[in-house]
């Protein structure tokens, strides 16, 4: 074997494990639709968040628009804010309502971003004011036991 | 007797510590000599083009179709169980998660120890036990420099690039399987899959396990072959230790790797 078939043969498998890499990059890890996007960062005050996590997603109208960058506890107010970096391409009004929602019955939770008609925007560190919570499932299951036994308490008089 | 007998043990056992450290150490020194003259290696790259031939190119077969079969079973068994949650869309999220996080680089990387680690242990041990190595010393050729280093950075080089083939072949193979032959819906295989991949978290941690498995395999190939009794059977003892500690510093190194890659997410 001389040296340039070898060197053909290396240089084959290089090409062949760097086009596997760009296979996984972009075809099964999807480098091409978040990376070069330009953000703008939001935050927002939750009395609960959840199982919410960072990347998780955000959404609005079911599109993702941004990701989840940071989660943090405010001992101040006891409160959770979450910031969040949306795509620029994507511009929201200022009375913006961001929900804790959950896709599916037990699947991921994410942000789900509810416009206004605000005519001023959201800019880069504003902080929603509309928020609404995680819905805990223990806290709604109670909730209903606790009507349910009152209901009973009423058709029993 | 009996203390006898027991002294015989513990005499034994202690010589087997300190002979373990001792060759630890020896291992140790020898990655850094080796490391230090690399530069043979690396300014002259057609000596290690040639190992990269030798360990990387002559891999290829055996990765290719192992990876294409690992995929399909996993695409077959995985279809099975999934179907059972009525969720056999996330075939692709199952069989591409478990070859780019697991799989891929370590059946890639065991695959690559017994094809190519025993073959560099023997080839080195070989020259040693035919005097070649000290014929170059005689020649003031540093056989370090000149033998060793290109087949280990050949080999650390090699090892990423047949592990990222080893996923995209096992993907191919999951897709072959799921979707052309059972019938789960194209786009729903590959769009669950693009959204549950990330590249950072999970394919340049993938990436980043392919390099270290490459490194521990090459270094223990050519510090066997290295340390290896200038003896036939020395060679033959030598290129079984290489498969064995290999194989076994692969899995050891994947759980250490795993428990630090993948458990961060929570703790933040």
């Amino acid at each position: 074997m001389n040296r340039t078939t070898i060197d053909l043969w290396v240089g084959i498998l290089v090409a062949a494990g760097l086009g596997a890499l760009l296979f996984l990059a972009l075809k099964v890890g999807n480098l091409a639709s978040f990376s070069a996007a330009q953000t703008y960062e939001v935050k927002a005050n939750f009395a609960n968040i959840g199982g919410l996590k960072v990347r998780a997603a955000v959404k609005s109208a079911g599109v993702v628009v941004g990701r989840v960058s940071e989660i943090r506890f405010d001992t101040e107010t006891y409160e959770a804010v979450v910031t969040m970096s949306l795509n620029a391409a994507y511009r929201f009004p200022r009375d913006t309502v961001a929900k804790i929602l959950t896709s599916g019955l037990l699947g991921e939770q994410y942000i789900g971003l509810e416009a206004g008609g605000d005519t001023k925007m959201l800019k880069n560190g504003d902080r929603l004011k509309l928020t609404q919570s995680a819905v805990v499932l223990e806290n709604l299951i109670s909730q209903f036991l606790f009507n349910k036994a009152a209901e009973g308490k009423d058709s029993a008089k | 007797m009996a203390s006898n007998a027991l002294r015989g043990y513990f005499e034994r056992l202690g010589n087997q510590v300190t002979s373990g450290v001792w060759q630890l150490g020896f291992a140790a020194r020898f990655l850094a000599y080796m490391l230090l003259h690399s530069g043979t290696a690396l300014r002259r790259f057609s000596l290690t083009i040639r190992e990269i031939y030798f360990s990387g190119v002559l891999s290829l077969v055996i990765i290719l179709v192992s990876g294409l079969f690992v995929g399909m079973v996993l695409g077959l068994q995985g279809y099975h169980t999934l179907e059972r949650y009525g969720s056999s869309e996330a075939l692709g999220v199952l069989v591409a998660l478990s070859l780019v996080r697991e799989l891929g680089p370590v059946v890639a990387g065991l695959l690559f120890a017994s094809r190519a680690g025993s073959a560099i242990t023997a080839e080195i041990g070989l020259m040693k036990a035919t005097e070649q190595i000290s014929a170059m010393e005689m020649m003031a050729v540093d056989p370090i420099a000149r033998v060793v280093a290109p087949r280990f950075w050949g080999g650390v080089i090699s090892m990423p690039l047949l592990a990222a083939l080893f996923s995209a072949m096992g993907i191919f193979g999951g897709y072959l399987v799921g979707v052309k032959l059972i019938g789960v819906d194209d786009g729903a295989f590959w769009s669950q899959m693009q959204a549950a991949v990330d590249v950072r978290e999970d394919i340049v941690n993938g990436v980043i396990k392919s390099f270290v498995f490459g490194i521990a395999v090459s270094w223990i190939a050519v510090f066997e072959g290295y340390d290896a009794a200038p003896t036939a059977e020395g060679v033959s003892r030598a290129t079984t230790r290489t498969v064995v500690t290999s194989s076994l510093a692969i899995l050891a190194l994947d759980f250490v790797l795993t428990a630090l890659m993948f458990t961060g997410g929570t703790a933040t």
